[in-house]
């Protein structure tokens, strides 16, 4: 009952927390003394990366370790693997726009060898890479087991190209709502706009990822309903 | 069911990119036995003995070979005790005879020493030295048999062993697979037509549309 | 699985013995790609770059790319899958056994490169050589890297482009890494932080590998 009932709300919610988020993001806060208007991108490019880097790229790792983990191995886990690195791919595009966006005018160019910028590049071709293998292999089994593997190599691989990256050179603005030391920068309504985003975009990428399962499930029966079909013919062969 | 059967298949499917290879087979064989599987082309006869070699997984039905459980068992035990010759041709084609046979001797802890007499064996001793791509089909042939010599697995699983093969190759064959049933091993071989040999007397299993059609034994 | 491993690495290395693909086709490619460095860096630069060990790694990454699609095509011509999977091998010691492989061909590739370095593009001879132990390490890391991410995509659909898409994010630090410490002995300059992300590299793809090679296999 409650599951249902949280399924059902949702979208709404999202739907809600976005336009609020939006709303506060552009009437409600202030402009910045030094960026002016363009710090209202704070209120979606964090966000979006934050889902995109950490929620959705670490469902579809957890998703993928489960599937590897024999106890746990089950259809459903790759599936979920699967959508959660097709919402990634989505929203990794999304952090580098916004970030491009937000970079062209304190840096002055389209793109900079910024250290975030780079390796967030790097894990989006990752990504799209995962993709690219599910397409290659058609079999399920096959699919899933090399489609895992890639996809912990690739997990492991993100703080090694991070701090490569990083190392090699950085020009990436610091943290921008915390300090390292964990003191909150921004206040007031701001800081309450910010979370809002996080919370909002991190629906979003929930409800995006049922959706995308949902389809996954309904083309796996659509499988299921012609390999009957395909099993039928397959044996009237034998009847001729 | 018999208690000693090396093969128990109970509606195996196969499938491959979603197309069942395998469509529901049945089948039970006793241990020593010699089994041909025969049928036309695309029938299923190389994607049955997959299955008993634990090369393709099975994607439902039930099935036990050698013991080992094709759904819930362990597959590489499975493939470390039956044999295949497939009709591809099988080895490191810039190793020679004897390269390739001391790797495969290395590989599962047997002696090396071995090699010559096997090699002598299926007539292949005047090219022990000559690099696999060099052979022709029929000594290519010759090459699986002793690999499979050598390792004396306790099923052979041979796909479509005649090809290539001319009348004395044939002849001797058949004296082979012979020899091998009378060691206790069981044999299932796959040929498009049943075998023509007098000394042999097989069981002769017709599949078609991934299902076997027809038992004569 | 270290007896597997040293037959494994014995066999493909003979192997390459006797093809000579890499004498014959990988190294006169990796020769044209250093050339062809020269001329996209124009006449001024060629011969006073600095960009020289950059341009080592990047053309070293492309000859590895080669060599991995080799050392799998070796397991992939037809027959030989499946009789060399009834031997039952273990899996960790084939991984083990083909990064081997693998790594000696680079280590001889990366030689020869990083001699058409010090003659085509002027790189220091001295730093070449104090650049050597961490050319060795990186080289490694990328067999053993590159032979799982073979294995991913043996076999697959459009495998050859398929292995570039997969290969070239995870090779990235390795390039980073591995310039930088050269470029770091040519100057005598502090390298440390190049050597952790090359070590931690390796030691990753190497458990990977042993642990989950076999799923690959499997498959």
């Amino acid at each position: 009952m409650m599951k249902q009932l949280s399924q059902r709300l949702l979208g709404p919610v999202t739907l809600v927390l976005l336009a609020l988020t939006f709303w506060l993001g552009m009437w409600v806060t202030p402009p910045d003394k030094v960026q002016g208007d363009l710090v209202r991108l704070v209120y979606v490019h964090p966000a979006i990366a934050w889902v995109a880097l950490y929620v959705s790229f670490g469902t579809a790792t957890i998703a993928s370790a489960l599937y590897l983990w024999k106890r746990t191995r089950s259809m459903v886990m790759d599936r979920v693997a699967h959508c959660a690195m097709e919402v990634s791919v989505v929203f990794i595009i999304l952090t580098l726009i916004t970030g491009s966006i937000w970079g062209r005018p304190t840096w002055g160019v389209w793109w900079a060898w910024d250290a975030r910028l780079t390796s967030t590049a790097i894990l989006g071709v990752l990504a799209v890479g995962y993709l690219a293998l599910r397409r290659a292999n058609d079999d399920p089994t096959l699919r899933a087991r090399r489609s895992a593997v890639f996809a912990i190599l690739s997990a492991i691989n993100v703080p090694i190209i991070h701090f490569s990256v990083l190392w090699w050179k950085t020009l990436h603005q610091g943290a921008t709502v915390f300090t390292a030391n964990r003191t909150l920068l921004i206040h007031g309504i701001m800081a309450w706009t910010l979370l809002i985003s996080f919370v909002a975009f991190t629906l979003l990428f929930f409800w995006l990822l049922r959706a995308r399962y949902r389809l996954e499930e309904s083309r796996d029966r659509a499988r299921s309903a012609a390999l009957a079909t395909s099993l039928d013919m397959r044996r009237r062969e034998g009847a001729i | 069911m018999t208690g000693d059967a090396v093969v128990r298949l109970d509606g195996a499917v196969v499938l491959s990119s979603g197309f069942p290879l395998l469509s529901g087979v049945d089948l039970e064989l006793a241990s020593g036995s010699l089994s041909v599987v025969t049928g036309a082309n695309g029938a299923g006869k190389t994607s049955l003995l997959r299955l008993l070699a634990g090369l393709v997984a099975l994607s439902a039905g039930r099935g036990s070979v050698v013991g080992v459980d094709l759904l819930e068992g362990d597959l590489r035990q499975l493939r470390r005790r039956v044999g295949w010759l497939g009709h591809e041709g099988s080895f490191y084609d810039d190793l020679s005879v004897r390269e390739n046979l001391a790797f495969a001797a290395r590989a599962l802890g047997r002696p090396t020493s071995a090699i010559e007499d096997v090699v002598e064996r299926v007539g292949l001793t005047h090219r022990i030295d000559t690099t696999t791509k060099q052979l022709s089909a029929g000594q290519r042939r010759r090459l699986g048999l002793s690999w499979l010599l050598l390792r004396r697995p306790e099923l052979w699983l041979l796909d479509e062993p005649y090809a290539s093969l001319d009348d004395e190759g044939r002849t001797f064959f058949d004296g082979l697979l012979g020899d091998v049933v009378a060691g206790g091993a069981t044999v299932v071989l796959s040929a498009h037509d049943p075998l023509r040999s007098t000394a042999l007397h097989p069981r002769t299993l017709c599949i078609a549309g991934g299902r076997i059609v027809s038992d004569v034994t | 699985m270290i007896r597997i491993a040293w037959l494994v690495a014995l066999k493909d290395l003979r192997i390459e013995a006797r093809s000579r693909v890499l004498l014959w086709q990988v190294l006169p490619f990796g020769a044209m790609a250093l050339l062809l460095s020269g001329l996209a860096l124009g006449p001024t630069h060629a011969g006073h770059s600095s960009a020289g060990p950059g341009l080592f790694y990047l053309v070293t990454l492309f000859v590895a790319l080669l060599m991995i699609n080799r050392s799998q095509a070796i397991e992939r011509t037809p027959g030989t899958r499946a009789s060399i999977a009834t031997l039952g091998l273990d899996p960790a010691g084939v991984f083990l056994g083909k990064t081997l492989a693998l790594a000696i061909e680079l280590w001889v590739s990366g030689v020869v490169l990083l001699c058409g370095a010090v003659l085509v593009l002027h790189t220091a001879l001295h730093g070449a050589l104090l650049a050597l132990p961490s050319i060795l390490v990186t080289l490694g890391a990328m067999a053993a890297a590159g032979t799982l991410y073979g294995a991913l995509t043996s076999g697959g659909e459009g495998a050859a482009t398929l292995l570039p898409v997969l290969t070239l994010p995870a090779f990235a630090p390795l390039l980073i890494s591995g310039e930088r410490s050269f470029s770091a002995a040519l100057n005598h300059g502090a390298l440390w932080q190049w050597w952790v992300i090359v070590v931690v590299a390796l030691v990753a793809y190497l458990g990977v590998g042993i642990l989950l090679y076999g799923v690959l296999e499997e498959s």
